[in-house]
């Protein structure tokens, strides 16, 4: 009885420290980049210069907003259909014989290091994507539209945008393959009963059913992605300031996260560098927190709609 | 009493929360100071009879202290040094925070950490080059470059390797009609701020729209972190150019320009033509007490000087007392761990690709080792 309680107690202490360090670390984000914010007010978020040099400080975010969400829609575009497919395969064909070792590959893909990607990326894949996708798009697209437009390189928006695709497959693909087994097996029984082909019962009973908690795998793919820095940082490029502003896919850019990452070691203490930085990490938190409410939120119906109706 | 028992599980575990929680409040309110952490750790660690010396800062002169450290253990050792490379700006941060017992620094105190920081003194250490790496297929190392070519190519006005100014320098070079891919570091750093005051100073165009520092807003090109990403990106695309260490050029054999200096002269970056600059350079030197904030070898005269060296500083208290846990026994062993540094120490760079320090810092150096007290006292 006693036991309990405490047990209780203690339980509870614990779940409220995670909310307790959930608001210290805005509480810090919001004081340290409060001095960024005091001098350029919205400007800081609107902005797109970045000069951190002594007397010439100037500090916005626009250009690494673009960056963060271009290269993270373009991971989603391309990792969704992937996904989907592996959650399909996996959950309603796959004979069991290789659906254990199969599903246990693709969870391995999220146990890779993001910094093994990145080298991966830095070293080998960019030169696949230089010779073999850009040039040839460049060479053929690129004086019509201005997106395919640059010079081949490797290391630009395209290319950070494929790796945080094959970053995030794995978390898509296993929350998605969560959602389809949710939905109850007389729905799928019932489609068949009615005549249905697999692919009819697929549509009819299944999409229907589990629309939303697909949409919810994918928003949480999304806010793997932005969050994402490592990989990122080793092949996007890292430009700085209005060069950073994307014209073109084919374009070095920047993102929320490889900023910080780039720069926070030497920003000087004195200016307002590190605040500039800090009040990045703010955006970003920000970013990250509404897509992970709004997947929760999304997996969360269309899981319990599945048990409701079992 | 089975209720008493129970009251003090309770309150065990009351406690146990209360710290767990406590201390994770504590780590995010106080965790940005992680350095003075450091310094809490080592100390505990001093029961023993080793004198402990902590140094912190940039990371380029870390191959050469690291090894000087191992040298100087050799030959003293209840000396235990320890320098931790985290790059020039937490080397300042620390020596102002007083959290370590030296600093280092690739650029010196600007007047602002001067006067935040007051007492520094400036140990030249060693010397840092930049060199200009390019990548053209069929053409060797030794292309010629000047300052202004340089930020013009850099602020991207000249964006072909066959305009004109390139090809006027170099007409036994066949230079292809291809746009030139600039290649900057994308993390902030001491060889950055070379480079880029390198530039301002022979080009009033880069200086109104670019300016010196760490990090700038390059106006072109795109970024890679560290010498080993800017020399990777460089050496594995045709047709680009970009900026690394001396140190790193050599030791990867990666082909560079050779570079204009003040007399008019194209001149190849070695450890030679390194020297010569800073000596050059060396009459000029201010004492160590000074600011240094106005002190660069940059362009420095002499025929065969190369022109974008620079010093890398080592950052000590004038009163060493200041420091919370120095005693007169550290500070003799830092001093006269410097002392050796400086001397003997030097010796040990050209092996690793570091150029020496000329006599004028050398004996700067010894005034300035000379002058450092504790307590009021002279410590050598």
């Amino acid at each position: 009885m006693n036991a309990d309680k405490i047990f209780k107690q203690f339980s509870s202490v614990m779940a409220f420290s995670a909310i307790g360090i959930m608001i210290l670390i805005v509480f810090v984000l919001v004081t340290q980049s409060a001095p960024v914010w005091q001098a350029f007010g919205l400007d800081f978020a609107f902005g797109s210069d970045w000069n951190p040099v002594e007397g010439r400080e100037s500090y916005g975010v626009r250009p690494y907003i673009y960056g963060t969400l271009i290269t993270s829609f373009l991971a989603l575009l391309l990792a969704v259909p992937i996904s989907i497919g592996i959650a399909i395969f996996l959950s309603e064909l796959a004979p069991p014989i290789i659906r254990e070792p199969l599903s246990f590959i693709v969870e391995l893909l999220a146990a890779v290091p993001s910094v093994i990607y990145g080298l991966w990326g830095l070293f080998i894949f960019r030169f696949y994507i230089r010779d073999y996708i850009e040039e040839p798009v460049i060479n053929s697209l690129g004086d019509t539209i201005p997106i395919f437009s640059g010079i081949p390189f490797g290391l630009d928006l395209f290319t950070a945008g494929i790796i945080l695709a094959v970053m995030i497959i794995p978390t898509i693909s296993s929350v998605a393959r969560e959602v389809i087994y949710a939905v109850p097996a007389t729905q799928k029984e019932a489609a068949y009963a009615l005549g249905a082909t697999r692919w009819e019962m697929m549509r009819t009973s299944v999409f229907n059913y589990a629309k939303s908690g697909l949409f919810g795998a994918c928003v949480l793919g999304l806010g793997r992605a932005v969050g994402e820095t490592m990989a990122v940082t080793m092949v996007i490029g890292n430009t700085i300031g209005a060069q950073a502003l994307p014209e073109s896919l084919f374009q070095p850019g920047q993102s929320m996260a490889s900023i910080i990452a780039n720069e926070f070691n030497e920003a000087d203490p004195g200016s307002l560098h590190p605040s500039a930085l800090i009040g990045v990490g703010l955006i970003l938190f920000f970013f990250a927190l509404i897509i992970q409410l709004f997947s929760l939120y999304l997996r969360e119906r269309s899981l319990k709609v599945g048990e409701v109706l079992d | 009493m089975k209720m008493s028992d129970s009251n003090n599980n309770m309150f065990v575990i009351i406690a146990i929360v209360t710290l767990v929680i406590g201390g994770l409040i504590g780590y995010f309110v106080f965790g940005s100071d992680t350095e003075e952490e450091i310094i809490e750790v080592k100390k505990t660690e001093e029961a023993n009879n080793f004198l402990d010396i902590n140094g912190a800062g940039a990371s380029f002169p870390f191959p050469l202290v690291s090894n000087m450290i191992e040298k100087y253990f050799e030959t003293h050792d209840t000396v235990r040094i320890n320098y931790q490379s985290i790059g020039s700006g937490g080397g300042v941060r620390q020596h102002t925070a007083k959290t370590v017992h030296f600093g280092m620094s690739d650029s010196p105190l600007k007047d602002s950490q001067f006067d935040q920081a007051p007492n520094s003194l400036h140990i030249p250490i060693t010397i840092g080059s930049v060199v200009i790496p390019d990548n053209l297929p069929g053409v060797d190392t030794g292309m010629h470059l000047t300052g202004e070519l340089v930020a013009d190519i850099f602020l991207g006005k000249i964006t072909k390797w066959n305009d004109p100014a390139i090809t006027s320098l170099n007409p036994e070079i066949d230079l292809p009609d291809k746009a030139i891919v600039v290649v900057h570091r994308s993390d902030g750093s001491g060889t950055s701020f070379i480079f880029t005051s390198w530039l301002a100073e022979v080009s009033t165009d880069w200086d109104e729209a670019v300016g010196a520092g760490k990090a700038v807003e390059w106006p072109t090109g795109l970024g890679a972190a560290g010498n080993e990403g800017v020399a990777g990106v460089v050496t594995s695309n045709e047709y680009t150019i970009g900026y690394i260490e001396l140190a790193y050029a050599i030791q990867n054999d990666v082909p560079v320009a050779a570079i204009q200096n003040l007399e008019g002269n194209f001149i190849m970056p070695t450890l030679e033509t390194a020297s010569a600059a800073a000596g050059g350079a060396g009459e000029g030197l201010p004492a160590g007490k000074d600011t240094w904030s106005k002190v660069e070898i940059l362009n420095s005269p002499g025929s065969n000087s190369y022109p974008i060296v620079s010093f890398s500083y080592m950052l000590l208290y004038q009163e060493l007392n200041v420091i919370p846990d120095m005693d007169m026994e550290k500070a003799k062993a830092l001093l006269e761990f410097t002392w050796w540094a400086i001397h003997e120490g030097q010796e040990l760079g050209p092996a690793l690709e570091y150029v020496p320090l000329p006599d004028t810092a050398v004996s700067i150096n010894e005034v300035t080792l000379k002058s450092i007290t504790f307590n009021g006292q002279p410590v050598l």
